[in-house]
């Protein structure tokens, strides 16, 4: 029960610190407009007659997926930032375990990434994307999995980073080819054996293929623009998850006493 | 014994990156309700120690107890009886002085989490009020760490690491950086906190007036132990004040 309060109270701390940021606020926002508003628009206006199916609707799934991915994995590296800000000091010499601290953090950018992909959706109905309300529905228990595999994906990046320094100048490297890589802005079905590797062995793809193996069930689109089963998906992201929590940190502790 | 808070036996810590040990072979002992004040220079190991005490940092070798405990084997019973002022200020900025106090407090298990104050017991509320008295504010307190003065922020630091009452209060330089009257006050708060609650005090500072009043005095330089004992003990070698003592130990270090 104490931990449990512990985890909501870190968790909290970081969605009302979000709320708090404008600025932080109105970035989140950037990245969709620009993928859904003018990449999707554009390629939907000039391709999408000849491709057979929607293109608006296949990147917005896509960027969903990806907000709620991204968000929650670069929301985990901020503790890093509160390492140089000397605050996690006062989380460490607390009685709370580490992996309260850490299972904290996770739930708390997982509330944040939620944020986003509302703001996400909202922006995608503004500009009229074709969706389908009752799939979109099963999004948002699908979405937590996502958080957390995000999530879990930050702890893994962060407990190998020792300043934020090295953070702001890794991080990118690390999420941006797998925008393309992971298919969010075209399907990655049929690939060169090269980019078929380094797809499947990029995190996010499977976190993309889960959503639209969701929103796309039962549909004509399903063989062509889904990669793997959604259960497929979700062990894979569940070995992964537990895996790169766990790793992670062990890593985070160690480093963070073993100076 | 069992009157020792803490028990240090044969410190070492020698940093990855480093060749030299940063602590060398310390031991000592401090006694239940005392006032002990680590002093040393700049880079002497002091912080080093405070670190390694409160269990944030691995040590190398040697033994550790605190209020009986284990810091390797039971770093949690450890942390649930120290309160930390750390030498660079912890509170996060984004958040106001009380949802800072808050955390803590839940963090340290004495209330259940709430979202926002008005939701939290009584109890806590009238610990807020008497705070708020304290640092000689009102409504302040629900206004962003960002807006405090430094001497502010030391003092609510001090009051949020004596919220779950520890036994022992590690200090690493609480008055660097304060004017005169803060740091006055500060003492007076200190001092009052330690005959109330019998609260031991382990203090770092270079403000070497403020060891005076210290029971035990250690003096440590490039990481060993050079003189330890109490003041007037210290001050034996001629000396009239602790700092005239404490150079005179220093420079006969540096001679040796
Ligand atoms: N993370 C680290 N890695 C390597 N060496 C370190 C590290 N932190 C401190 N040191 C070294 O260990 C020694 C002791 O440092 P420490 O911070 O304990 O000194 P201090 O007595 O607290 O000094 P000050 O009065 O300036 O606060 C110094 O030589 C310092 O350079
Ligand atoms: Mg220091």
């Amino acid at each position: 029960m104490y931990e449990l309060n512990a985890i909501i109270s870190i968790a909290y701390r970081d969605v009302l610190k979000f709320l708090r940021d404008r600025s932080r606020i109105v970035a989140t926002f950037i990245f969709p407009f620009i993928f859904i508003g003018v990449l999707g628009g554009s390629l939907q206006s000039n391709l999408g007659g000849e491709v057979g199916f929607n293109f608006l609707t296949f990147m917005f799934t896509g960027v969903l997926a990806q907000t709620l991915f991204q968000s929650a994995a670069a929301g985990i590296i901020s503790l890093i930032e509160d390492r140089e800000n000397d605050f996690s000091q006062e989380m460490f010499v607390s009685p709370v375990s580490r992996y309260t601290i850490i299972i904290g953090k996770i739930l708390g950018e997982s509330v944040v990434a939620y944020l986003q992909a509302v703001g996400v959706v909202v922006f995608a109905l503004l500009i009229g994307v074709p969706m389908v309300f009752s799939q979109l529905v099963w999004l948002i228990p699908i979405g937590i999995i996502i958080c957390l595999f995000g999530g879990a994906f930050g702890v893994l990046v962060m407990s190998q980073l020792s300043s934020q320094r090295a953070a702001n100048q890794i991080f990118p490297f690390l999420i941006f080819p797998q925008f393309f890589l992971a298919g969010v802005f075209t399907p990655m079905k049929h690939l060169p054996i090269y980019l078929f590797i380094l797809s499947r062995i990029s995190p996010m793809t499977y976190a993309v293929d889960l959503a639209r193996g969701i929103y796309y069930l039962g549909k004509p689109e399903f063989n062509r623009l889904v990669i793997y089963n959604p259960v497929l998906d979700l062990i894979i992201i569940t070995i992964f998850t537990i895996l790169m929590i766990t790793v992670g940190t062990f890593f985070f502790v160690r480093n963070e006493r073993n100076r | 014994m069992i009157n020792d808070v803490i028990v240090v036996n044969n410190l070492v810590k020698k940093y990855k990156k480093a060749k030299e040990n940063a602590v060398d072979n310390v031991s000592f002992r401090v006694r239940k309700g005392e006032f002990f004040a680590f002093l040393g220079p700049n880079g002497a190991g002091k912080t080093t120690t405070i670190s390694i005490l409160t269990t944030i940092l691995a040590k190398t070798s040697g033994e550790v107890k605190i209020a009986g405990y284990d810091i390797e084997k039971q770093q949690k019973e450890v942390r649930k009886n120290i309160g930390v002022i750390f030498q660079k200020p912890s509170l996060d900025e984004n958040l106001t002085a009380e949802e800072n106090i808050r955390l803590h407090a839940i963090l340290y298990g004495l209330y259940p989490f709430a979202p926002t104050y008005s939701q939290m017991p009584a109890t806590y509320k009238r610990k807020v009020a008497q705070l708020t008295e304290l640092l000689d504010i009102g409504k302040e307190i629900f206004n962003p760490i960002k807006t405090y003065s430094g001497g502010m922020k030391r003092k609510l630091e001090i009051i949020r690491s004596l919220m779950h009452s520890p036994k022992v209060l590690f200090l690493d330089e609480p008055t660097s950086g304060l004017d005169p009257v803060s740091r006055k006050n500060l003492w007076e708060y200190l001092s009052g906190v330690r005959k109330s609650r019998k609260t031991t005090i382990f203090l770092t500072t270079h403000y070497l007036e403020e060891a005076e009043d210290a029971d035990e005095v250690c003096i440590i330089n490039h990481g060993k132990i050079v003189a330890i004992g109490a003041p007037g003990k210290i001050k034996n070698n001629g000396t009239r004040s602790l700092e005239e003592a404490y150079i005179k130990i220093i420079e006969e270090d540096v001679r040796a």
